[in-house]
């Protein structure tokens, strides 16, 4: 169970949020809201460890998997490679039924330069499940998504991520019918008065 | 670590230029030499173990900067560093993957291009071994300068930088042991430095590399 207490989180040398505290059950997913540049990038890049919070715990994500903007494909690989190279690393095997449940299976041998953005982003979702972390931290997934891939996405996401026990912190602007609480960071964001951060910047 | 180590070396293999670029620099480098230098064999013959290992470096810095860059560029480094590998884990399959690319190639043909400097024929198997024991050092140093400069745009320049003054004790007792070779002089404790040099190297750099990559990831 991934619990946040007061965590405040800081990007280039500014505190973006503070305060921010919830917990989150298996099977339940989270949506985080707010306008452009309030720091949901950077609180979901703080869950998945990628840097340290300036206040507050977090406890419950060492299992997690983070799914940025860029979604990692490798050009020269085909689609397969790519999960195929996921799976390996995990340690998981790399189940075939991913790419019709992602519609990939016929791009399956196509490279990933050749993919649209949309089809990357389809692939770069495939891999969350084919490496099965229990939490999932997702950083505005649908970009460039079609109507019809954000459906298919939203009930994998239902169907099989969140019915399996799976937990997910979803930043999104789109609406992927979810019954799931939504947080609205904009209560959170750190006064004028905060003094300006440390330890966030390289080399200080 | 080797579904990482087998992605690079597939990458490496496709994308061109991981495999021949290094070699074939390190090649037109070793040709050109006698072009410069004119064709008198002693004096060939005197330079050349310092060349072919002033040639290995340059060749083994030319493909460092895309190291992490390519992984950086497309997203794919901030996965990995939230996947349950290690980083400094990552760090030596990266390293392991640029050596077998660059270092180990390099290794082999140096032999092979050792007569176009008159290199004595009894000198090229120490110029191999002198190789073989340095180069994973150029790899794994290079691998910490490559993460030291990851966040800065074009930052291959400042990874020579970085990376060539620290080069400069393989360079020396490689150089050194390849040259004792050629003159049939016994080794001394060149070869006992040269691979103390790549076994520090390999005990430390993964951990000042990852450390570096960590912060530039922040």
């Amino acid at each position: 169970m991934l619990a946040v207490r007061g965590l405040s989180v800081a990007r280039g040398g500014r505190r973006l949020l503070e305060g921010v505290s919830f917990t989150l059950a298996p099977g339940a997913a989270l949506l985080l809201t707010g306008p452009n540049g309030i720091g949901k990038t950077t609180l979901l890049r703080c869950l998945a460890g990628l840097q340290p919070p300036e206040a507050g715990e977090v406890s419950g994500n060492a299992e997690a998997a983070y799914a940025s903007h860029a979604d990692g494909v490798k050009a020269q690989l085909t689609v397969t490679e790519n999960l195929a190279f996921w799976a390996a690393l995990y340690r998981r095997p790399c189940d075939p039924a991913v790419l019709s449940a992602f519609d990939l299976a016929a791009l399956a041998d196509r490279p990933g330069g050749a993919l649209s953005s949309g089809q990357r982003r389809r692939l770069g979702l495939a891999r969350l499940a084919v490496i099965g972390r229990p939490l999932l931290l997702l950083d505005e997934p649908t970009v460039s998504l079609d109507a019809a891939s954000v459906a298919r996405f939203a009930a994998w996401l239902r169907e099989v991520h969140l019915a399996g026990g799976g937990s997910a912190v979803i930043a999104t602007h789109i609406p992927l019918g979810l019954e799931a609480p939504s947080l609205d960071l904009a209560a959170h964001r750190a006064g004028p008065e905060a003094a300006a951060a440390a330890g966030d910047e390289a080399f200080l | 670590m080797s579904a990482l180590l087998l992605r690079d070396l597939r990458l490496a293999l496709r994308s061109g230029g991981g495999f021949g670029l290094g070699l074939a620099f390190f090649l037109i480098v070793i040709v050109l030499v006698p072009f410069g230098i004119g064709p008198e064999r002693a004096l060939l013959a005197r330079i050349a173990p310092g060349m072919l290992w002033v040639a290995a470096l340059l060749a083994a810095l030319l493909t460092l900067d895309r190291l992490f860059a390519l992984d950086h560029e497309d997203g794919a480094l901030q996965l990995l560093a939230t996947a349950p590998l290690p980083l400094e884990s990552l760090i030596l399959a990266k390293a392991l993957a640029h050596w077998l690319t660059t270092g180990l190639p390099l290794t082999l043909a140096a032999p092979l291009l050792g007569p176009l400097l008159a290199l004595p024929a009894g000198a090229a198997p120490w110029l191999l071994l002198s190789l073989a024991l340095g180069t994973p050092a150029l790899s794994l140093i290079g691998a910490f300068g490559a993460a030291l400069t990851l966040s800065i745009r074009r930052g291959g320049l400042l990874l020579s930088l970085i990376v060539l003054p620290l080069y400069v004790p393989t360079l020396i007792f490689g150089a050194e042991m390849a040259r004792r070779g050629a003159e049939g002089l016994a080794q001394g404790a060149a070869p006992a430095m040269l691979a103390a040099l790549s076994l520090g190297c390999l005990a430390l750099m993964p951990f000042a590399a990852a450390a570096a990559l960590r912060v530039n990831l922040r």
